[in-house]
């Protein structure tokens, strides 16, 4: 039987999916990135090699999120997708007829707007993080709260309490502010969702016509709050699709299964690559007064991928 | 003897530096702005301020460094704090100990007397008046010669077949132009210029969108200043066309690539009356001219804080629902990450395509109807 495997690299979380032909996800990882693309990304394929069912067979590769190309030369991936597309075709998938994807991620957050099948708009967030994974991550390791948790808790809220959303310099502050008014933890964790989820749409839903039905996805998915949150600043019901955490892998493996069924061949290297040997280096090139960072990736000693630069110099082609 | 410097916008310092020269000044040729630039920059520049205070504190900065000592730039009118960025350039470096001499030109419409008492001082030679004038010609010619360079490599640069040849081609021939002194010679380098993007080998049949570019016109100029947008776009089978070039901006504020006889201040006018400063209003006309002239979509650039800009991004939504065009805007500081750029620009190339592609079968449907 024929599948598809879709990595997405993302700064706090690397997903790798297998897909089958018919859209199934056969297996699925949410994998924290640690900082260690290069480790996480063996040991996860290294993973799904073994929970795959024997007798079948990968027919097409692709990879997305921040570090698509790192992913997409170490496996040898047949499509590099943007994770932008990647979500939309992932949430059409998933909710056939969907017209706005809401997206938060660990550092970025994205909204798609989808008419008929086709991305019409897209925002993402542009010069600030607030809002997203890392802040949440944050606060809640601040209050000792599992994030696993903080949904839940924000949803026992009784009083509103009002925090800031603007900036989460100022949202923290706010925060600690309330905390020693003596306010309900629930509470500040409630205001917070609320603080976000109208920083959100202030900033990268601005001008943005939402319609449903709206699928909500990506890690922050996870937190109920936030999705209690939106449907309250809404009026409107928000789906939030079962692979929430890992839609960028599946979209861009079905990319895959797409690009092959044009080619008819895939370019996987195999799950050899887990046993490999890679290496990263870097290098200031000073061919001009750029000074571009060039970093390079090693698949034992031969050079497999190179960027960085903003000129051609240095492309392998 | 004094040694001139100015901004470096793009190019067109190849045309300053050779009418500096003609009129018997030294110049300092402004470096690209590079990292160092922005280090300068950022740390003596108020941290509030716009993304081009900064890269021209940094160049200027370089440029006292390499023996400038007086800098020629622009003023400006209207509410857009950049107008004011000579003197505050001026304070900044005299704390800094550079005590500058600065010329600084206002537009010429409003403030003739100040054109002509500065073209005076820079006048060391003490050419006479048709002799200045004359130079002021052959240096515009050679800054339409840059342009018109440049206007052809955004063409040429998607429908490459051998990926970098453009900009290679590009690099070689503003030599040539740059090298060319007199008129003659300027036509002469142009011509055998454009004949040599002309011959790339390209791909006519390829499938290009067309891109128009909006915005803040240091950030538009300056391809330093955008991580090289343009050429991105390029790369991804992208023809962009750019609002502004600064003969076009030279050419004082009416515009002659107009479309059905409308200027962009007309275009702008139902949506924005009022200048606002900056080029918030040239934002929202030339989105307007572009979508008539069937554009696939807009880019608008802006320096982050820039009010006529941030007005203009949110008058903007409602000129893409209404001429149903498709509108990127980044907001630029000193982040040199490309990454997040190329995701966006890729997105965005991609949503144009495919509206393209939906346009196109619609018509077919059409047409198949009234065949049958």
């Amino acid at each position: 039987m024929k599948s598809y495997i879709g990595i997405d690299v993302g700064s706090v979380s690397i997903n790798i999916v297998v897909v089958s032909g018919a859209g199934d996800v056969i297996a699925g990882l949410y994998l924290r990135t640690k900082g260690r693309p290069i480790e996480v990304i063996q040991n996860g394929l290294k993973e799904i090699s073994e929970i795959i069912p024997p007798g079948m067979t990968i027919a097409g590769v692709g990879s997305t999120g921040s570090g698509r190309y790192l992913a997409g030369v170490m496996a040898g991936a047949d499509v590099v997708k943007n994770e932008i597309t990647a979500h939309a075709v992932a949430a059409s998938m998933m909710v056939p007829g969907v017209q706005t994807v809401f997206e938060i991620g660990g550092q970025d957050s994205k909204i798609i707007i989808l008419r008929e099948g086709v991305v019409t708009d897209f925002a993402m967030n542009t010069v600030c993080a607030a809002g997203t994974g890392s802040f949440l991550d944050q606060q809640a390791q601040r209050l000792n709260i599992p994030i696993d948790q903080f949904g839940e808790l924000a949803l026992q809220s009784t009083a509103p309490v009002r925090i800031a959303g603007r900036c989460t310099v100022f949202a923290e502050s706010d925060m600690i502010h309330k905390q020693q008014m003596g306010h309900q933890i629930p509470d500040i964790i409630n205001g917070l969702c609320e603080a976000l989820v109208r920083n959100y749409l202030n900033n990268v839903g601005k001008g943005k016509e939402i319609l449903p039905p709206i699928v909500f996805q990506g890690g922050v998915a996870a937190n109920i709050g936030i999705k209690a949150a939106f449907e309250k600043a809404l009026g409107m019901p928000v789906q939030i699709p079962k692979h929430f955490s890992i839609m960028g892998a599946i979209g861009v493996a079905q990319l895959a299964k797409e690009e092959t069924a044009k080619t008819g061949v895939t370019s996987f290297k195999g799950f050899q690559i887990t046993g490999l040997p890679y290496r990263t280096g870097s290098f200031e090139c000073n061919g001009c007064s750029n000074y571009c960072e060039v970093v390079e990736i090693l698949e034992k000693d031969k050079v497999i991928g190179r960027w960085g630069s903003r000129c051609a110099k240095w492309d392998i082609v | 003897m004094s040694k001139v410097t100015f901004p470096r916008m793009g190019e067109s310092w190849r045309t300053f530096k050779m009418l500096l020269e003609d009129l018997g000044n030294e110049v300092v040729v402004p470096p690209r702005p590079s990292k160092k630039t922005l280090d300068l920059g950022v740390r003596h520049s108020p941290e509030f301020a716009c993304f081009p205070l900064k890269i021209l504190t940094g160049t200027y900065l370089e440029t006292i460094e390499m023996g400038a000592d007086t800098i020629v730039t622009s003023g400006g009118m209207g509410p857009c704090r950049a107008g004011e960025y000579a003197m505050l350039h001026h304070k900044i470096l005299k704390d800094l100990g550079h005590d500058m001499k600065m010329i600084v030109f206002e537009l010429p419409r409003y403030y003739p007397f100040n054109f002509i008492k500065n073209v005076w001082t820079l006048n060391k030679s003490r050419v006479c008046i048709r002799g200045i004038i004359s130079r002021i010609k052959r240096a515009w010619r050679k800054l339409q010669a840059l342009d018109n360079a440049e206007k052809l490599s955004h063409v040429v640069r998607p429908r490459e077949i051998n990926r970098g040849a453009t900009t290679r081609v590009y690099h070689k021939i503003l030599d040539w132009i740059d090298q060319a002194y007199t008129t003659e010679q300027i036509i002469e380098a142009e011509a055998a210029a454009l004949e040599a993007m002309r011959n790339i080998p390209q791909d006519h049949t390829r499938e290009v969108l067309k891109v128009g570019i909006i915005g803040e016109i240091y950030v538009l100029l300056e391809p330093a200043s955008n991580l090289e947008m343009e050429e991105t776009l390029g790369n991804l089978g992208v023809e962009v066309e750019r609002s502004m070039f600064l003969t076009g901006w030279t050419r004082d504020n009416t515009w002659t690539e107009t479309t059905q006889g409308m200027t962009v201040k007309e275009a702008a006018a139902p949506y924005l009356p009022e200048l606002i400063g900056g080029h918030g209003r040239d934002s929202i006309g030339n989105t307007i001219l572009f979508a008539k002239r069937g554009f696939d979509g807009m880019v608008q650039l802006a320096p982050f804080t820039c009010i006529p800009e941030i007005v203009a991004r949110t008058i903007l939504p409602r000129v893409s629902r209404d001429y149903d065009i498709p509108i990127l805007t980044f907001f630029l500081d000193e982040q040199t990450g490309k990454a997040g750029m190329s995701t966006r620009l890729e997105a965005f190339t991609e949503l144009m395509r495919r509206k393209k592609l939906l346009l196109k079968k619609k018509n077919v449907a059409q047409k198949n109807i009234y065949i049958a």
